[in-house]
């Protein structure tokens, strides 16, 4: 009898990673799957099952299969040579109504049965859902960095930090260069000035390109200097450039 | 097409998942064109695919929309390793699949009873391919923890919900069942060789 027709041809993919040890041969997922097949290669009528035939060839079977080591097939074929003894006991006087061995049996295959049944409908759709694809797009997942112990080594270490350095060696920090008003070199020039010219302009004070500092020194020099009497400042229209003038009554002390 | 449809062409187009109905409902509302609404835009759409002759259609999937190639087209795109068929489950996954979609939300053991065998290895193996999620914790020893499917689950079986499985009663096996109870089998001499047959 051919084994491998009974059963659904789809049987390929293991079923994953077990940490028990799992036995599943290539034409039977368990014993309630060789029991059927055993019954429908007879073709027995389930709800009559000839007990003792059944029961020596699911021994038969399970030990050409190798199989009298699974724990699972050996209770079935227990539980069959049990239902065979009873099937042997006379039953009592006087009862119209015989409790079948088998009848429990009987149930939990017709069960295993629609389970099958099932399982033909889900190996049809899947089979064509798997000759479908959909778009193959997936979202880029974002790497969140978990903390964790560093896997990394020494020469990689320093690679790193050598770029890192190298990156940050110049770092652009503005110079701020502390340099002091010179007040008194700027009063001292515009005396100078004024010793030999009575009038004078705001440009011929200041030198060209002269630095802020330069300005404001000169500026302060000129007020300090208008405040201590030695000149004055005279500015004959708004935003014109202001006249100084040495004034007469220092001159004269 | 309508500007409702060409708006909704867009946003599918742009989601690598089924858009769900809500999220297109409220672009519908956004975009306020009074001449379609939401379910007739998807119509003209799926008809402008269908009937203009598009190398992708229009699904409906998991609670919302999906644009997907045709499945004739799936060989020529897997040659030029543009996308690839996911693997198949096994047989022992689609059972376990199988039994949390009509049972759900159900503990391992229940699982484990009705297939017969241990369910730990699967169970943990679907709950990594996010087919299925821990619904909830039983009643009873050790509050078992209870499973129930994802709408992944229903993506990948390409179901708009699970009312689309076929219902208990619909399966054929369900239907045979009346025929005889079995417990109540007329007694025989029965020595396990073919018994008689209590009709």
């Amino acid at each position: 009898m051919d084994d491998v027709a009974l059963v659904s041809p789809t049987r390929a993919t293991d079923p994953g990673p077990s940490e028990v040890f799992l036995v599943e041969l290539a034409e039977f997922s368990g014993p309630l799957d060789l029991l059927l097949s055993l019954i429908r290669d007879e073709q027995i009528d389930i709800y009559d099952i000839p007990i003792a035939r059944i029961a020596e060839q699911f021994l038969a079977r399970i030990s050409t299969l190798k199989l009298d080591e699974a724990a699972d097939y050996l209770e079935m074929a227990a539980r069959l040579v049990r239902i065979k003894a009873q099937m042997l006991l006379p039953k009592r006087e006087g009862d119209d109504v015989w409790d079948d061995p088998r009848a429990e049996l009987v149930r939990r295959l017709l069960e295993y049965q629609q389970v099958r049944e099932v399982v033909d409908v889900l190996e049809r759709r899947s089979e064509d859902r798997r000759g479908r694809f959909a778009r193959a797009y997936t979202q880029q997942q974002i790497q969140i960095p978990v903390a964790g112990p560093l896997t990394i080594s020494l020469p990689e270490l320093l690679s790193a930090v050598d770029r890192v350095l190298r990156l940050a060696r110049k770092p652009h920090i503005h110079d701020v260069v502390p340099r002091a008003l010179d007040v008194d070199g700027a009063i001292g020039i515009v005396r100078a000035l004024l010793s030999i010219r009575a009038h004078a302009h705001w440009r011929d004070v200041v030198p060209k390109k002269a630095e802020p500092w330069e300005v404001l020194s000169l500026l302060l020099a000129l007020l300090e200097l208008a405040k201590l009497g030695e000149l004055r400042l005279a500015q004959p229209r708004p935003f014109a450039a202001f006249e100084i003038t040495r004034d007469p009554s220092s001159e004269a002390a | 097409m309508t500007p409702l449809a060409k708006l909704l062409e867009a946003a599918l187009f742009a989601s690598a998942v089924p858009v769900p109905v809500d999220a297109l409902r409220a672009m519908a509302k956004h975009a306020d064109d009074g001449e379609s609404t939401l379910d007739s835009a998807l119509a003209e759409l799926r008809d402008h695919y269908d009937t203009d002759g598009h190398g992708v259609e229009l699904i409906e999937v998991a609670g919302g929309w999906q644009i997907l190639t045709r499945p004739e087209y799936t060989e020529a795109i897997e040659r030029a390793q543009l996308a690839a068929r996911p693997q198949r489950l096994s047989a022992a996954a689609l059972e376990t699949l199988a039994i949390i979609a009509y049972r759900q939300p159900i503990g391992r053991a229940e699982i484990e009873e009705i297939r017969g065998v241990g369910a730990g290895a699967i169970l943990k193996s679907l709950h990594e391919r996010a087919l299925i999620d821990i619904v909830g914790r039983g009643e009873g020893l050790g509050r078992p923890l209870l499973y129930g499917t994802t709408p992944a689950f229903l993506e990948q079986f390409a179901l708009r919900h699970l009312e689309e499985l076929p219902r208990a009663d619909e399966l054929a096996i369900a239907l045979r069942a009346p025929r005889q109870t079995p417990t109540s089998v007329a007694a025989t001499k029965d020595n396990g060789e073919a018994p008689p047959r209590a009709d």
